[in-house]
């Protein structure tokens, strides 16, 4: 416990520390993090941004996370409950946590059984407008059994009980604190959320709103070795070139999150030789939605769009297949991403036990895709290099949001899809806009009023039953739902939706996996609704005198910050 | 002129509450939703429950009807619980930024102290800097002074923010290391030594504002004073034998600070509200990040309230503009 | 400061004014505008910009005949297109390439044409509301509160969520009446010019309140000259160079703003370079290769110069003290 072994970061990243002795907690000075996007509030339940629920993993904790290759761990409890320790009962309907005795909070009192219930009925109360509640989905109820024990139960069978209570989303608030906040008072009690007290190795000593965020040492903190910072600050702002240049070239701080640059910065502020970057691998995948419906702005408002009339150019798979073939995957990633990313063909490309082994797509075919293009019978009949089929031109419209490594891929995309004898168009819109969702707006990725858009989409957790049901016919965004769904292609394939169904009732991890891949499959190679690109890493930058960072990716990046400590 | 100002405060009571309807129904208008930046792994029931929450589907009117209340009513009545510690407030519902829950007011509390003090130096050394360089330009046109100081003013202005600052922290901050590339926000000053880094972390946003606002001054008071010195009033004072710093700076100046006033009326209101860019690559955080921050995360409590102090601002210090008219100009009459 | 300023301020310009102007104008009757046009030849300044900007606007609408690498190319196979990134300037390429291995000097060519037309047009536009509410306001004193009040409304709106209602209200509207790129131009050059006018508007305003009561213009309604020529002759021209400074600024701004917009989705195509776009994505690039920043931003400072020195010899050309002499 005492003597920190040396570290590995990332995938090929070895820090050259030598293993420091531990100097006991409080003992490193300041610990200095920075964040592009400003912390604004430390309660995650009522802000599920990622700057506010890392910010708020600093101090308050789950029963259980999930470790660097995504795997469960026990946190807050003795073991992690398994059919095999009884934890989880034989019919998958309860599940059983054992905390761990003696626990305290950082107010000095005693952490129980009532805190957790606490927690899950704060969240589930209505009007609260918790931002985790769907992590609580499919609970019937959350009951004490004594102190220091807590089952939940599911009101179906659920086969994977690892949501509400596990990762940094939904850890524990104190009952004692919080009990004057329920439902709809949850907003007004800015003091708690400001400064949660929590159970993890840092606590609140100051908190500007989406500025700055204080903390030092937890006296309590159950390891008394630990935290060995005896203060730390989150600072948000700016962008992500500024945050990976305050830890690399100017080293004002230590830890940068998201510093998402193109690789030519990357390689320009390692040359400072003030840090390093580390990535984590989780599910975010850039990539292409193909639109099946028209969004031709010829057809009414509300016709545009929808399944009533099919993409007179996209509807052929042989079309989209060559669309596809035509994309230089890993010059892309050379481009725009570089060690912070992976060329992928998957839409659930992580973890390894549901990825499916394709990787079809990684190889550039532009011969393949004309003669794909012939085949289906587009051809440039009046030679102004685009192909026509029926006197329609093959052009399409292709949206994404203003960002300057995606406006990179359009361009790389375009002059692809140029030499293919497809003509593209292309648009930018504001992100708030995009990913507003506002039905009036015609400019959302639910609306799709265009051919092609780019976007980057990831689950939750290492399960990916949700995700994969984002794309089943009833989920096609359109005007009879306001526009809301998660379906943006019009994906309707019956057969996907009753995979979708089986998968929520198969409870044999291999057949999960195995029904998993086929959906997987479905989208990408074989139904090439989804041309994915990039498996994007998350890009952090971290100085060299930082050691004990383990990057994660299943979970908030400062899950360990305990084990955090200054190399001497 | 005095019954003239109070008629237009008097006036401004019903315009300020058009102006306010008129960005409350604009901003909402706006495409976007305050749920935009939350992740993509979130369902769509989800956010729209969120959403109830924070009252944001309520009809418009309704909630710019709270919004006035909240504003003219509560907000003071706290705002006096705090001086006094009386409890008018009661607990009434206060402004809650939708993104952070917390008050508005509290925010902007927060933040004003950095805005006023970074873009309010910049303003000043601004105009201590671009009125004398405006006034000997005129003096001395087409000198060699007037033309150097012509060309950096015009290539201080053509040349945005967004590059000047990024350029001053690439050379100043990460090559040669002399000052910070971030501000702050949590140091105070205590003692010579808080004072001199406070001192060392303004000067990169101080001197790209300073550059930007001092390019517009300048080049506005040259071409005032151009006007005036070519008048016969000039021509008359030199006959007296008036001295040269007598007729130039007393009368001419005089007459040429019209178009100056009016520019740093204009200016004035943009100490409170910051400067977007500015605040953004130094990380300063303070109201011009409030503000673009809400924007974009669709916080339409945050965006009115500040707006709105904004407008405010803007309409008193173009009243405070026509009445400085008057002073300047005695024939400039308003009934 | 004992040398007398008019001296300084007229006499080179004056005297060699009348030297050339009598060769030149001699037996013809001298019209005004002839007089004008003389005095803004001999202004050295303003010559020299007209002659920049001359050759800054020949080169965009001539130079992509002349220089025909396609300013969106990018080699499609992807060996070749990482051999042309981020080269420096070469004889195959003067300007260097970008990340994309695009001809930079091709683009700063495309990008000239739609920053000097959108910078001209919005600016055009925003000087012609500013003039006229500023004139109106400060002559008509019953429009005063009506007009400063709306200025006061247009200044405090927020410019972001403005521009985003104007996009969802207009852009396809337009973009099906005039075409995708005449709407993305309508719609560029329209939303700039009506969010900055103001400060033109408060200026004149001012300034038309103090020369309303000065001796020439009460002489001139003392003889009966309608409200319109007052306007039209005696205040106009005397509120020019305010205006001129504010067209001046105005177009730096409006080049800049120009590149704000097309991030909004308000704007051209993404893969369509315009100088203030140049600019905004070679800052990423700016330490790794200045020419990213230094091009543009040289191209849109000596449009802004010249524009300026254009503007100080109308002023000075339209200053009837200085062509009196």
């Amino acid at each position: 416990m005492n003597c920190k072994s040396v570290l590995m970061l990332g995938s090929a990243l070895a820090l050259a520390g030598l293993p420091a002795l531990a100097g006991g907690r409080g003992t490193d000075g300041e610990l200095r993090i920075t964040f592009p996007q400003a912390t604004s509030t430390l309660n995650p339940y009522l802000s599920s941004g990622t700057k506010d629920v890392y910010a708020a993993s600093m101090v308050l904790e789950p029963l259980a996370g999930f470790d660097e290759n995504g795997a469960v761990y026990a946190r807050l409890v003795t073991e992690v409950p398994s059919l095999e320790n009884g934890g989880i009962s034989a019919d998958y309907k309860t599940i059983t946590w054992k905390i761990i005795p003696g626990l305290k909070w950082s107010d000095g009192s005693a952490f129980t059984a009532a805190d957790v219930v606490f927690t899950g009925d704060y969240c589930r109360a209505s009007d609260s407008g918790c931002a985790q509640a769907f992590k609580f989905d499919g609970i019937d109820k959350i009951e004490a059994v004594d102190d220091l024990t807590v089952k939940i139960t599911f009101t179906a069978p659920k086969a994977n009980p690892f949501n509400a209570f596990v990762g940094s989303q939904t850890p524990i608030i104190q009952k004692a604190q919080f009990a004057n906040c329920m439902g709809a008072a949850a907003a007004a009690c800015t003091e708690q959320n400001f400064a949660p007290i929590g159970t993890g190795p840092f606590r609140v000593t100051g908190f500007t709103v989406n500025d700055l965020v204080q903390y030092e040492a937890n006296p309590e903190y159950r390891d008394p070795a630990k935290p060995e910072f005896a203060t730390a600050i989150i600072k948000g702002g700016g962008d992500s070139i500024a945050s990976a240049r305050q830890v690399l070239e100017t080293g004002e701080f230590d830890y940068a999150w998201n510093t998402q640059i193109n690789p030519d910065l990357q390689a320009q502020m390692l040359a400072a030789g003030k840090g390093q970057f580390i990535m984590g691998f989780g599910t975010n995948t850039e990539r292409l939605e193909l639109n099946l419906t028209d969004p031709s702005p010829d057809l009414a408002e509300g016709e545009r769009s929808t399944a009533k009339f099919p993409n007179p150019r996209l509807s052929d798979v042989r079309v989209r297949r060559a669309l596809s073939m035509a994309i230089d995957r890993t010059a892309l990633n050379d481009i725009g991403y570089g060690a912070g990313g992976v060329p992928n063909c998957n839409v659930v490309p992580a973890p390894a036990f549901y990825a499916s082994d394709n990787t079809g797509c990684l190889t550039q075919d532009i011969e393949g895709a004309k003669k794909l293009l012939e085949e289906a019978g587009w051809v440039d009949s009046n030679g102004d290099g685009v192909r026509e089929k029926d006197g329609m031109p093959l052009k399409l419209l292709f949206q994404t949001t203003n960002n300057p490594v995606r406006q990179d891929f359009q361009a790389l995309i375009k002059g692809w899809w140029a030499e293919i004898g497809v003509e593209t168009e292309l648009k930018v819109i504001d992100p708030g806009v995009f990913f507003g969702g506002d039905p009036a707006s015609p400019d959302t990725a639910e609306k799709f009023y265009a051919d092609v858009e780019m976007h980057a989409n990831n689950f939750d957790g290492t399960d990916p039953e949700a995700y994969l049901a984002a794309l089943t016919t009833d989920k096609a965004p359109r005007p009879e739902t306001n526009w809301i769904g998660t379906n943006y292609n019009r994906f309707a394939n019956p057969e996907y939706d009753a995979l979708s169904v089986k998968l929520a009732q198969t409870f044999d991890m291999n057949e999960r996996a195995a029904i998993a891949k086929q959906m997987n499959d479905m989208i990408t190679k074989d139904g090439m609704v989804t041309l994915p690109l990039i498996l994007r890493g998350n890009l952090s930058a971290i100085s060299n005198t930082l050691g004990g960072v383990k990057v994660n990716a299943w979970d908030s990046e400062l899950w360990n910050v305990a084990d955090w400590y200054r190399m001497k | 002129m005095l019954t003239y100002a109070l008629r237009r405060l008097l006036l401004a009571i019903p315009t300020l509450l058009l102006i306010s309807l008129i960005i409350f129904l604009m901003v909402d208008l706006a495409p976007g939703s305050p749920m935009s930046e939350i992740p993509r792994s979130i369902p769509p029931e989800a956010r729209q429950k969120m959403i109830e929450a924070l009252g944001a589907d309520q009809p418009v009117l309704v909630r710019y009807l709270l919004w006035l209340r909240q504003f003219f009513l509560i907000e003071p009545a706290y705002l006096i619980d705090g001086w006094f510690g009386t409890s008018l407030g009661g607990g009434a519902q206060r402004i809650l930024s939708w993104q952070s829950r917390a008050p508005v007011f509290d925010v902007i509390g927060q933040r004003l102290g950095q805005t006023m003090t970074v873009i309010g130096a910049g303003y000043v050394i601004a105009v201590l800097i671009a009125v004398p360089i405006g006034v000997y330009s005129a003096y001395r046109h087409y000198s060699w002074f007037d033309q150097v100081g012509t060309f950096i003013a015009m290539i201080g202005y053509s040349v945005p923010t967004f590059f000047t600052g990024v350029l001053l922290i690439v050379i100043f901050a990460v090559n040669l290391g002399w000052f910070p590339s971030y501000y702050d926000t949590s140091l105070t000053v205590t003692d010579f030594a808080t004072f001199k880094r406070q001192v060392w972390q303004m000067a990169l946003p101080v001197t790209v504002l300073a550059l930007f606002h001092a390019a517009e001054i300048s080049r506005y008071t040259r071409s005032s004073m151009l006007d005036n010195l070519g008048q016969d009033y000039v021509r008359t004072a030199r006959a007296k034998g008036l001295l040269e710093p007598q007729v130039v700076l007393k009368h001419a100046l005089r007459n040429s600070l019209i178009p100056v006033v009016t520019v740093l009326a204009l200016g004035m209101p943009s100490i409170f509200g910051g400067s977007i860019i500015v605040e953004q690559v130094f990380k300063v955080n303070g109201i011009g990040a409030a503000l673009i921050g809400a924007i974009v995360a669709n916080d339409l409590p945050m965006v009115q309230t500040l707006t709105f102090i904004f407008a405010v601002l803007i309409v008193v210090f173009n009243l405070v503009a026509d009445l400085l008219y008057g002073m300047l100009d005695p024939r400039i009459r308003y009934e | 400061m004992s040398e007398p300023v008019s001296e300084t301020v007229g006499k080179p310009v004056s005297e060699t004014v009348s030297e050339t102007g009598h060769g030149l104008f001699s037996d013809r009757p001298r019209s005004p505008w002839a007089d004008v046009l003389r005095q803004f030849r001999s202004h050295g300044g303003a010559v020299a910009g007209v002659v920049i900007l001359g050759l800054l606007v020949l080169a965009v609408v001539v130079g992509p005949f002349l220089w025909r690498l396609d300013p969106a190319f990018i080699a499609p196979k992807a060996t070749d297109m990482f051999k042309m990134r981020n080269l420096a300037p070469s004889l195959a390429h003067p300007f260097g390439t970008d990340q994309l291995g695009r001809d930079q000097l091709a683009r700063m060519l495309a990008g000239g044409r739609v920053s000097l037309a959108v910078g001209f047009v919005a600016m055009l536009i925003s000087l012609f509301i500013g003039t006229t509410v500023g004139v109106l306001a400060g002559y008509v004193r019953w429009l005063d509160g009506p007009l400063m009040r709306l200025t006061d409304l247009f200044l405090a709106l927020p410019l972001l969520p403005l521009l985003l209602v104007m996009v969802m209200l207009f852009r396809d509207a337009l973009a099906s009446v005039l075409g995708p790129e005449a709407g993305a131009f309508l719609l560029i050059v329209g939303a700039i010019g009506l969010t900055s006018w103001m400060q033109a508007a408060r200026i004149v305003r001012g300034d038309v309140l103090a020369l309303k009561e000065r001796e020439f213009v009460l002489a001139a309604r003392s003889i009966g000259t309608p409200p319109h020529l007052i306007v039209l002759h005696h205040i106009l021209p005397n509120v020019i160079s305010p205006i001129m400074v504010a067209a001046t600024l105005g177009f730096a701004s409006a080049i800049i703003t120009e590149s704000a917009l097309s991030f909004l989705g308000l704007g051209f195509p993404p893969d369509f370079p315009t100088w203030g776009r140049l600019l905004f994505e070679g800052v990423e690039y700016m330490q790794a290769d200045p020419n990213r920043v230094l091009f543009p931003g040289v191209a849109i400072s000596l449009t802004v110069l010249s524009i300026n020195y254009i503007g100080d010899g109308l002023r000075d050309a339209l200053d009837p003290r200085l062509r009196r002499r």
